[in-house]
């Protein structure tokens, strides 16, 4: 379409308040567009995206009889949707529009205004030439599958399931460990309230358990995904536990009568500070309460020579099955939400705190366990050489805010250490230290909670712990561990003899983290944990549609900011569902018959096998159904005999042309 | 100098990885060199060897394709398609005389802002130091008759 065939664009230059405005001169970008060919009006505006901004673009197609429209401001995708919509509401069809981006990659990133100016001008004629080749276009609808996949079964997965299932969707929540729970289970209170983690946490456990929405899976793990929003199908490998979860009462008379008499396997669960028998139940509470097997410890599965006492205490339920396998089910599913939650730093990576030379040097989660009533001293907080410690040392920061190791704060250390010095000091008496950079307690009750713990007598010094030693210097010294650390506020430096030193580690990505992110196809931030489509606009959406994030996979958080983002991914997956059909882009490939030389270039190269070969006429066909928009094929064809929806050649030659004609 | 020599690179950048990590530079107010120019494909898969030696022939002073990590590709293996054609390109140009510098390839994730930024720099000052390019203004496009597209 030219001028004389009656082109007649729109071109709309947003200032941003001051964003864009403050960097390239607006009035000239407008200015230099109104003289390109086609342009029939060209205006700035200081926001494009707000009501009045939109209405100026659906007033001027009718006033100017616009029939193509540019408009440049942010990146499109922030905004393409909104200004699609009012080319669409002013009464054209909403492919007859180009958006310019002169803010995120132009405005924010240069500072010489001239350059910027230049840049923005280059861009919108060029936009300006693409908009003129655009055709139009419909979108198409794609059904959404009401089911949904929940990964990973700590708090985030629970809450999600439940609401979700709640409002009566089905749920498929797909946990790896043997039961669900995550790291909460471990917890015997949780800041800032004190309240019981178990009692608010077992109960939506059991009500995951025996929800009718849930089909639940543990011990089992994702091992494919294919699709797209509205239709994913995926692959859920359930591993084997050797005692079938349809037969078992739960009444555990098999791990009574192990052949191992003692329990000799380091207990994962309690961070290795207890043992368990190769048949086991991760905690007391775990759901599903079904024992599992572990065939690495389990004699049966060396000599094949166990007496199988599990077998005949089972008796007539035959739920014990040694030769159980792999199990692999395939769903469909419309959307699916990650919870795959964090991993805790390993402390062994800060070697000037001792820990795993001195036994004495505990992680938090250790002490969590020591302190849970469940747990290995039902709930006594002692050494591991029986002692009640006296004095005890909390160092803050391990492996956070540390150019050495991890450089984020990890959100909830300051807290956790408040809550783990209140108590240590309830259960033991002892005198607690607390080591810290900076107090960061910016949540509800919080604040509150650290000022609880000052006139609780827990003394605070602010500085990094150079070292933890047992190098005596001293008899007051002597059999005990010296932490050496600058009190920044007294001045000086100090060495503070302690019983105990618990080391604050902070959250770290799951160590595959990369895997899991590659496999539902998302984007992670630098330092691994998973990408959120926009950080205050959609913070549990993903680039990828129909795939939400909640809880810790997404960044370190606590307990009542994980639940609410839980909620907010389950509310993005029922509006999905609800809605019962999503618009996609109509970016697919079609294949120019007359031109198709049937060469089949192009047939291998869909990674969806969308592109089959006509054998009747010779000539390849795409599926739209199938076809993903990725343009590889396009770019394939020797013949130019393929061409794509909104990315045709003719639109991507006239761009960089444009960018290219300097006037 | 007012008429020092400012390269032009056009940047054939995929929707989900550099062209996010793009934005996010912006985002992070990370300031570097204006002389690149984006256009936005879905894949760097979908970058056709004419795409980039029509840029050449129009002036451009340099090429850059930016696509996801190798196994990263929001289309799975689109980066790789790329990976091949370059191959054959940075031959073609060769022989065009057009220097190695001026065409690049490049795997930035949405979350390398910073990338965004070190490998524009990098390589205006390296088309900088090669000054404009020269050689072999290539033929023109066949253009399709206007009306028949719109
Ligand atoms: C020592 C310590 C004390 C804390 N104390 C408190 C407190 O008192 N109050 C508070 O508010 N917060 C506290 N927190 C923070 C709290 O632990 C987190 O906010 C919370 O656990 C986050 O829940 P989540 O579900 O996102 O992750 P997680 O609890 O880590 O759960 C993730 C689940 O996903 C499973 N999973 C992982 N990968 C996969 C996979 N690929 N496939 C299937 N399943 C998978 C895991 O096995 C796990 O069950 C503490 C943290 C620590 C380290
Ligand atoms: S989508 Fe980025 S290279 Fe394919």
């Amino acid at each position: 379409m030219s001028e004389r065939d009656g082109l007649r664009i729109g071109v709309y230059v947003c200032h941003c308040g001051t964003n864009i405005a403050g960097t390239v001169d607006v009035r000239a970008v407008a200015e230099s567009a109104a003289a390109l060919p086609g342009v029939a009006v060209s205006r700035d505006y200081k926001y494009m995206c707000s009501d009045p901004g939109q209405d100026l673009i659906r007033q001027d197609i009718q006033k100017f009889g616009l029939n193509r429209i540019v408009v440049a401001a942010c990146s499109p995708h922030l905004h393409e949707h909104t200004f699609r919509t009012a080319t669409r509401t002013g009464g054209l069809n909403e492919f007859y529009f180009q958006m310019v981006n002169i803010r995120e990659q132009d405005s924010w990133v240069h500072e010489h205004k001239g350059a910027a100016t230049r840049k923005a001008i280059d861009l919108v004629r060029a936009a300006a030439r693409r908009v003129a080749r655009h055709r139009a276009l419909e979108k198409s609808r794609t059904p959404i599958h009401p089911a949904v996949l929940v990964v990973g079964g700590g708090i985030a997965g629970i809450h999600a399931a439940l609401t979700l299932a709640n409002a009566g969707k089905h749920v498929y929540l797909v946990e790896r460990e043997p039961s669900i729970g995550g790291h909460m289970a471990k917890f015997d209170k949780t800041f800032p309230t004190l309240d019981c983690a178990a009692c608010i946490l077992t109960p939506k456990m059991s009500a995951v358990k025996n929800h009718p929405n849930i089909t639940l899976w543990t011990y089992s793990e994702v091992t494919a995904v294919e699709g797209y929003i509205g239709n994913y199908k995926a692959t859920i490998a359930r591993r084997p536990r050797y005692i079938d979860e349809d037969l078992c009462a739960g009444c555990l008379e098999c791990i009574d009568a192990c052949v191992f008499r003692q329990a000799k396997v380091p207990d994962e669960f309690n961070e290795d500070l207890s043992r368990r028998k190769p048949i086991y139940v991760p905690f007391p509470q775990a759901v599903p309460l079904v024992p599992v097997i572990d065939p690495e410890a389990c004699i049966e599965f060396h000599s094949h020579k166990c007496k199988k006492t599990c077998v005949t205490a089972c008796g007539e339920r035959h739920a014990v099955n040694l030769r159980a396998e792999e199990k692999l089910e395939r769903i469909d599913i419309g959307s699916i939400v990650l919870a795959t939650g964090f991993r805790a730093y390993d402390a062994r990576r800060s070697a000037n705190y001792g820990y795993g030379v001195y036994p004495n040097v505990y992680t938090a989660l250790e002490v969590e366990r020591l302190i849970n009533a469940s747990g290995p001293t039902a709930g006594e907080v002692v050494l591991r050489d029986g002692r009640t410690p006296q004095t005890v040392g909390i160092v803050h920061c391990v492996g956070s805010r540390d150019e050495n190791t991890n450089r984020w704060c990890s959100r909830v250390c300051c807290m956790y250490s408040l809550k783990l010095a209140h108590l240590v000091k309830e259960r033991t008496g002892a005198e607690v230290f607390n080591f810290y950079i900076d107090m960061r307690t910016p949540g509800k009750g919080f604040e509150e909670f650290y000022q609880k713990l000052l006139s609780e007598r827990v003394h605070f010094v602010r500085g990094r712990v150079a070292e933890v030693t047992d190098w005596a210097l001293d008899s007051s010294e002597e059999g005990r561990l010296v932490i050496r650390v600058e009190d920044t506020l007294a001045g000086l430096f100090r060495r503070i003899p302690v019983d105990m030193v618990i080391l604050s580690t902070g959250l770290e990505p799951q160590p595959d983290a990369g895997d899991v992110r590659r496999l539902f196809n998302i984007s992670s931030s630098p330092e691994g944990f998973f990408l959120e489509r926009h950080p205050k606009l959609a913070p549990v959406n993903t680039f990828t549609e129909g795939v939400l994030l909640a809880g810790c996979c997404q960044g370190p958080k606590d307990i009542p900011d994980t639940v609410a983002q839980a909620g907010a991914a389950a509310a993005e997956a029922l509006a999905l569902i609800d809605a019962g059909s999503v618009e996609t882009d109509p970016n697919t490939a079609y294949v120019m018959e007359e031109a198709c030389s049937g060469c089949k270039t192009c047939v291998p190269l869909c990674p969806y096998h969308a592109i089959s070969f006509a054998q009747a006429a010779r000539k390849a066909e795409i599926n739209q159904a199938l076809c993903k928009g990725c343009g590889t094929c396009v770019a394939a064809c020797p013949s130019s005999s393929i061409g794509q929806n909104l990315f045709e050649d003719d639109e991507i030659f006239e761009e960089s042309e444009g960018l290219l004609a300097y006037a | 100098m007012p008429d020092a020599f400012e390269p032009k690179i056009v940047a054939f950048f995929c929707n989900w990885c550099t062209y996010l990590g793009a934005d996010l530079a912006g985002a992070s107010r990370l300031k570097y060199a204006p002389n690149a120019r984006v256009v936005r494909v879905m894949c760097s898969g979908r970058v056709d060897p004419q795409f980039v030696l029509n840029a050449f022939a129009r002036g451009a002073d340099g090429v850059l394709i930016g696509g996801c990590h190798p196994g990263d590709c929001h289309y799975q293996e689109g980066n790789y398609k790329a990976l091949r054609r370059f191959r054959l390109l940075q031959r073609l140009a060769e022989q065009m005389g057009i220097e190695p510098e001026r065409l690049r390839l490049e795997w930035i994730s949405a979350a390398e802002g910073d990338r965004v930024r070190t490998v524009i720099n990098d390589m205006v000052e390296k088309l900088k130091a090669l000054g404009p390019r020269r050689v072999g203004q290539g033929p023109d496009r066949p253009v399709k008759d206007l009306a028949e597209v719109s």
